[in-house]
């Protein structure tokens, strides 16, 4: 094990959780209300538009089918516009967030979708307007689906930014191509997996915390 | 006071349209406790449900306090609706929200300043009798309490008018003789009028002072409760009405009626014995 392992890894742990975050922040800002409109155009639900619902679900579909790989490139020139370069974490955050939405907003739609209709009416009879129904009742009753959607959703985007990592992104799955494999550093490449699955299970382990926490004040006693 | 007038509603299916309702005329007085009675799929369901327009009728008119519903704009309705309570068979609780909320959430939709909910919601749980309930959550309660907790909220806003579709249907019946008692208490104390849908004539003979038996769609004979009863004039109302005698109403209405003039009594029947 060189000396040089543990600044490596904590620029790599550093520059992946900058990612994270910073994709996940943005993916939720694009993919949250693409979500809600998802379901809330959906033919006999509060804003019925089936015309609206068939593009959405179209354009959402078209960004699932397309390979992170091949997203990332794309985005590239986007990402030059609005970071300023093509390379790096940030630059990375712009086809990670791109990539992200679509897959959040399925997430949400069908946590949301989850939610029983007769609520919804119950609302609607009560006289509320769409953004109460959909601010005061889909989301607080889909609470714990959507944490879970959301923690699923980070980890996604974390095993996104191991491929952005391979094209100059930066954070571990950049040291795991570099190091571990160009430059056959087992020890570097051992520790980012390792760390990577440390990782990934404390956010799955925190989501579902999270949505335990959310239900467990309403059960049955 | 509620009329309908020349109320029509059709659904498209694969099978072709299916009229839902056809020519409804109805008035209900203020203070009355109107029933609607009829077998599964006569319409009963959508008639109430066009009344504060969660379904939209294809044609005719909907007067409540004389304003016409059907034909208010989207925002007009939102503002009618807060007049018009609603209780559901399932309920329908947000189970996100303690009790207190529950109630709170009709209140707050319609803006009133915080202190003035607090008021209301404790006014009205104590009205239901689930003063001690307020931050418990709807899966915490039994069948009964939820829908206390429902026509606790739906009276939150002080309506003209309370729907009640199929709300006791689901309850057993000491549970469902207790509610109906509790919606009889509150049309007294408040002169509320309440349109009630049900299938059970028990539920009709309870509490209501006029009643509507629905079939496919028509109304086929109304009146005061006792004068339906007394002389039921249509074959379907007859069934009903006549010596249905106690149990389960499968068995009562095997009792008056043979499998082959109910379509799926049979199938009724068994399921009956099997649960």
């Amino acid at each position: 094990m060189q000396e040089d392992l543990i600044p490596l890894l904590a620029e790599g742990l550093g520059e992946t959780l900058y990612m994270v975050v910073l994709s996940t922040l943005v993916s939720l800002f694009l993919g949250l209300p693409l979500g809600v409109a998802l379901v809330v155009s959906a033919p006999g639900h509060i804003l019925d538009s089936p015309r609206l619902h068939r593009v959405l679900g179209a354009v959402v579909n078209v960004f699932r089918s397309i390979p992170t790989i091949i997203l990332i490139v794309l985005m590239l020139p986007l990402a030059r516009f609005l970071v300023g370069t093509s390379l790096g974490a940030t630059a990375a955050v712009v086809p990670l967030s791109i990539g992200a939405a679509p897959f959040l907003a399925r997430i949400i739609e069908s946590a949301l979708k989850e939610v029983d209709r007769g609520k919804v009416e119950a609302a609607l009879s009560m006289g509320a307007t769409p953004w109460q129904i959909i601010g005061r009742v889909l989301i607080p009753e889909a609470m714990a689906p959507l944490v879970l959607g959301v923690t699923l959703a980070i980890i996604t985007i974390t095993s996104f930014t191991a491929t952005a990592g391979a094209i100059g992104a930066g954070g571990l799955g950049s040291l795991a191509v570099r190091y571990g494999y160009l430059r056959y550093r087992d020890d570097v490449m051992f520790a980012t997996v390792a760390i990577l699955i440390v990782m990934v299970q404390g956010i799955q382990w925190s989501g579902n915390a999270i949505a335990r926490r959310i239900n467990v004040n309403r059960q049955k006693l | 006071m509620i009329s309908i007038v020349n109320l029509n509603k059709s659904y498209a299916t694969p099978s072709g349209t299916l009229a839902a309702l056809r020519d409804i005329n109805l008035t209900v007085n203020k203070g009355d406790i109107y029933g609607i009675i009829g077998f599964s799929g006569a319409g009963k369901s959508t008639l109430v449900r066009c009344l504060n327009r969660l379904e939209e009728p294809d044609s005719g008119s909907v007067f409540i306090e004389d304003r016409e519903i059907t034909r208010l704009s989207t925002k007009e309705l939102r503002q009618a609706r807060k007049k018009i309570g609603m209780i559901f068979q399932q309920f329908n609780l947000f189970d996100a929200k303690t009790v207190f909320k529950n109630v709170a959430f009709p209140l707050e939709v319609a803006g009133y300043p915080k202190e003035r909910i607090r008021q209301r919601v404790l006014e009205i749980l104590e009205l239901v009798e689930l003063s001690d309930k307020a931050e418990s959550y709807p899966a915490q309660l039994s069948g009964g309490q939820k829908q206390r907790v429902g026509i606790a909220r739906a009276l939150a806003n002080e309506p003209d008018v309370l729907l009640s579709d199929e709300a006791t249907s689901s309850l057993d019946p000491k549970t469902t003789y207790a509610i109906l008692d509790l919606l009889r208490d509150i049309n007294r104390k408040l002169n509320l009028s309440i349109i009630l849908i049900t299938h059970e004539m028990d539920v009709v003979r309870h509490i209501c002072n006029s009643v509507a038996v629905l079939e496919n769609g028509r109304i086929i004979e109304s009146g005061s409760v006792q004068s339906v009863f007394e002389n039921p004039s249509q074959e379907t109302t007859r069934l009903f009405t006549r010596g249905m005698g106690d149990g389960p109403f499968v068995e009562r209405l095997a009792r008056v009626a043979a499998p082959d003039n109910i379509p799926g009594l049979a199938a009724l029947q068994n399921l009956a014995v099997s649960a």
